[in-house]
């Protein structure tokens, strides 16, 4: 699977609560929440964006509470892919679960601009910065992970454990 | 290799004999729970699921995010979980009027014991490690599978051990002591990883201290906070009618691996603040040389709503006025610890203060309700983080600090140390 799309960049530490603020957590919509997102850190994020485009963060992207609300709404957003130097624990469970594909790449995350045209190729873990003429690799994702994926995500490992 | 405390718990409940650090095991789980803004994903899985819970009486349920309800999307969303818990007759649920701050409420009615297996849709959940439980926060559609599966898949965690050391300071306790940490590791200080307190002054700290502690472990990214079981544990839980039968006590091997030990000096601490924007922007009260005004003191949520918090905050503000201007809010973390504060009097000592006194809800930590911060604002508020926006406007500024420092800091009108109001 591949995606395209413009690399909007941000920094350390970017929390769930600014992904998505608390005040719109009295709903589970994907639309709803998707309108909101982002929106104490970028106001102008969901206006900027186009489908496809990518989210590039530094370290521990994801922070603080365990919403899944923020994955729910970076992928209704229209955003293809979130990548970042490490992301904060639960929200990486969570984006897997919720299907949000992330990567992880220190050389990526210092070496993208905001706005350059980012081109990421899930299977390989290539990142192609089109912009700067650069490659960079992401770390590959755990064996578990991707047996889990290919089993249908944690519904699918659900019913197997269930014998559903 | 020997096995920290985490390690050994998470290999029992896989049924392995070790396991090593990075491993990914599928756990037997002791209890999953869920609030009022998570369990209605959790709840959805298990229905597309078709499947029942595994086991009623391992499911906690808990409304205390927005509730009493806030708003009509609030109530819709307890409702989901209200109709979910009579239609599945599960018996762990606390309405309005009986519930409580989940991380508060567990512990106090005796729901967690040393050895257990827990995961919580909520990222505080590694609170309940002070009681020496693996415990630690997930979301929505892990605590689904729990609830489903009985059974939860887990990376085995490296640890950094903590060890503290010295007596604590007047007005020191368990919040000052983690946002120290926080301020030496960082907010990503100890990602994936276990955070295990110990040490002499740890062994002396009472369990709401601890509870404290290990509350804001996920503040440094870690997976769960954990502290050894002692005869302080056991006093806890059998003031709560759990025995020494009734659980099993892990212990850290001699041997253990950890990927880093930190020494503390903890008679070298004082009290601490976190200011905005994040938690390990920490410093000491005497590092505060500036006037710094504030518009709202908060004094509750699931790091600092606890009796001995209020008793805490209830000696500053003895005689005391909240300073012209300035919105105190208190809220008692559970029904127990309100009537409690009742009963010993310091809702009078509260009221005459100026401040106004809740039910138990989350309610401003999060920016839900009850008291959120208009553009510019200054907060001090004793609950776990300061990010922007996190408890309303993102104009706003959050500083975080114990009990003490809030309810000196409310009277003042600036913040201040305990010691400049009781002199």
């Amino acid at each position: 699977m591949k995606f395209k799309g413009k690399g909007w960049v941000y920094g350390d530490n970017v929390d769930t609560d600014v992904i998505i603020p608390a005040r719109y957590l009295n709903t589970s919509d994907e639309k709803e929440l998707a309108k909101h997102c982002m929106e104490d850190i970028d106001e102008n994020f969901i206006k900027k964006i186009k489908k496809g485009d990518i989210i590039v963060a530094k370290d521990n992207f994801g922070s603080g509470s365990s919403r899944e609300h923020a994955p729910i709404a970076i992928k209704a957003s229209g955003i293809s892919c979130v990548i970042a130097k490490s992301f904060a624990r639960i929200f990486y469970r969570n984006s897997f679960n919720m299907g949000l594909p992330i990567f992880e790449s220190a050389e990526a995350a210092d070496g993208i601009k905001d706005g350059d045209e980012i081109e990421v190729d899930a299977d390989s873990g290539e990142i192609r910065n089109l912009t700067a003429g650069e490659v960079y690799i992401a770390t590959p994702i755990p064996d578990f992970m991707q047996a889990l994926i290919e089993s249908g995500g944690l519904f699918g490992y659900a019913k197997k454990i269930l014998n559903k | 290799m020997g096995m920290t405390i985490s390690q050994k718990i998470i290999a029992d409940k896989s049924g392995k004999a070790s396991v090593k650090p990075g491993e990914i095991v599928l756990a037997d789980i002791d209890l999953a729970f869920a609030n009022d803004i998570t369990a209605p994903i959790s709840i959805d899985f298990v229905k597309k699921l078709d499947a029942d819970v595994f086991d009623k009486s391992k499911i906690a349920l808990i409304p205390d995010h927005f509730t009493p309800n806030k708003d009509i999307n609030s109530a819709n969303q307890c409702k989901i979980m209200r109709d979910f818990v009579k239609s599945s007759d599960l018996p762990n649920y606390w309405e309005t009027g009986e519930v409580g701050i989940e991380h508060a409420l567990l512990p106090e009615q005796g729901y967690i014991k040393p050895g257990m297996l827990i995961v919580g849709a909520d990222s505080h959940t590694c609170t309940h490690g002070a009681l020496g439980a693996f415990s630690t926060g997930m979301g929505s559609t892990d605590v689904g599978f729990a609830f489903a599966t009985g059974k939860s898949w887990l990376r085995v965690p490296e640890a950094i051990k903590f060890v503290y050391k010295g007596k604590r300071n007047k007005w020191v306790g368990g919040k000052d002591l983690i946002l120290y940490t926080i301020g030496k590791i960082g907010v990503a200080g100890a990602l994936y990883k276990s955070m295990e307190f110990s040490g002499d002054t740890i062994r002396e700290l009472p369990m709401e201290d601890r509870l404290t502690m290990c509350n804001m472990a996920v503040e440094a990214g870690a997976k769960n906070g954990i502290i050894e079981p002692d005869d302080v544990t056991s006093v806890y839980l059998e003031e709560r009618g759990v025995t020494k039968k009734d659980y099993t006590v892990y212990k850290s091997d001699e041997d253990a691996v950890y990927s880093n030990v930190e020494d503390i000096d903890a008679a070298n601490i004082e009290p601490q603040i976190a200011m905005p924007h994040l938690p390990e922007n920490v410093c000491g009260i005497s590092d505060i040389k500036d006037d710094i005004k504030i518009d709202q003191a908060f004094i509750g949520s699931c790091t600092n709503g606890r009796i001995s918090d209020l008793r805490e905050a209830a000696k500053v503000l003895k005689n005391n006025k909240a300073a012209k201007y300035v919105r105190l809010i208190i809220i008692p973390a559970t029904v127990d610890i309100y009537k409690q504060a009742l009963k010993e009097g310091l809702f009078d000592i509260f009221l005459e203060a100026g401040a106004v006194i809740s039910t138990p809800t989350c309610g401003p930590c999060l920016g839900g309700y009850m008291g959120i911060l208009a553009d510019d604002e200054v907060a001090i508020s004793t609950s776990n983080r300061n990010f922007v926006g996190r408890m309303g406007s993102k104009k706003s500024f959050i500083y975080l600090s114990s009990p003490a420092v809030a309810a000196a800091s409310a009277v003042a009108g600036k913040i201040i140390s305990p010691d400049e109001v009781i002199k």
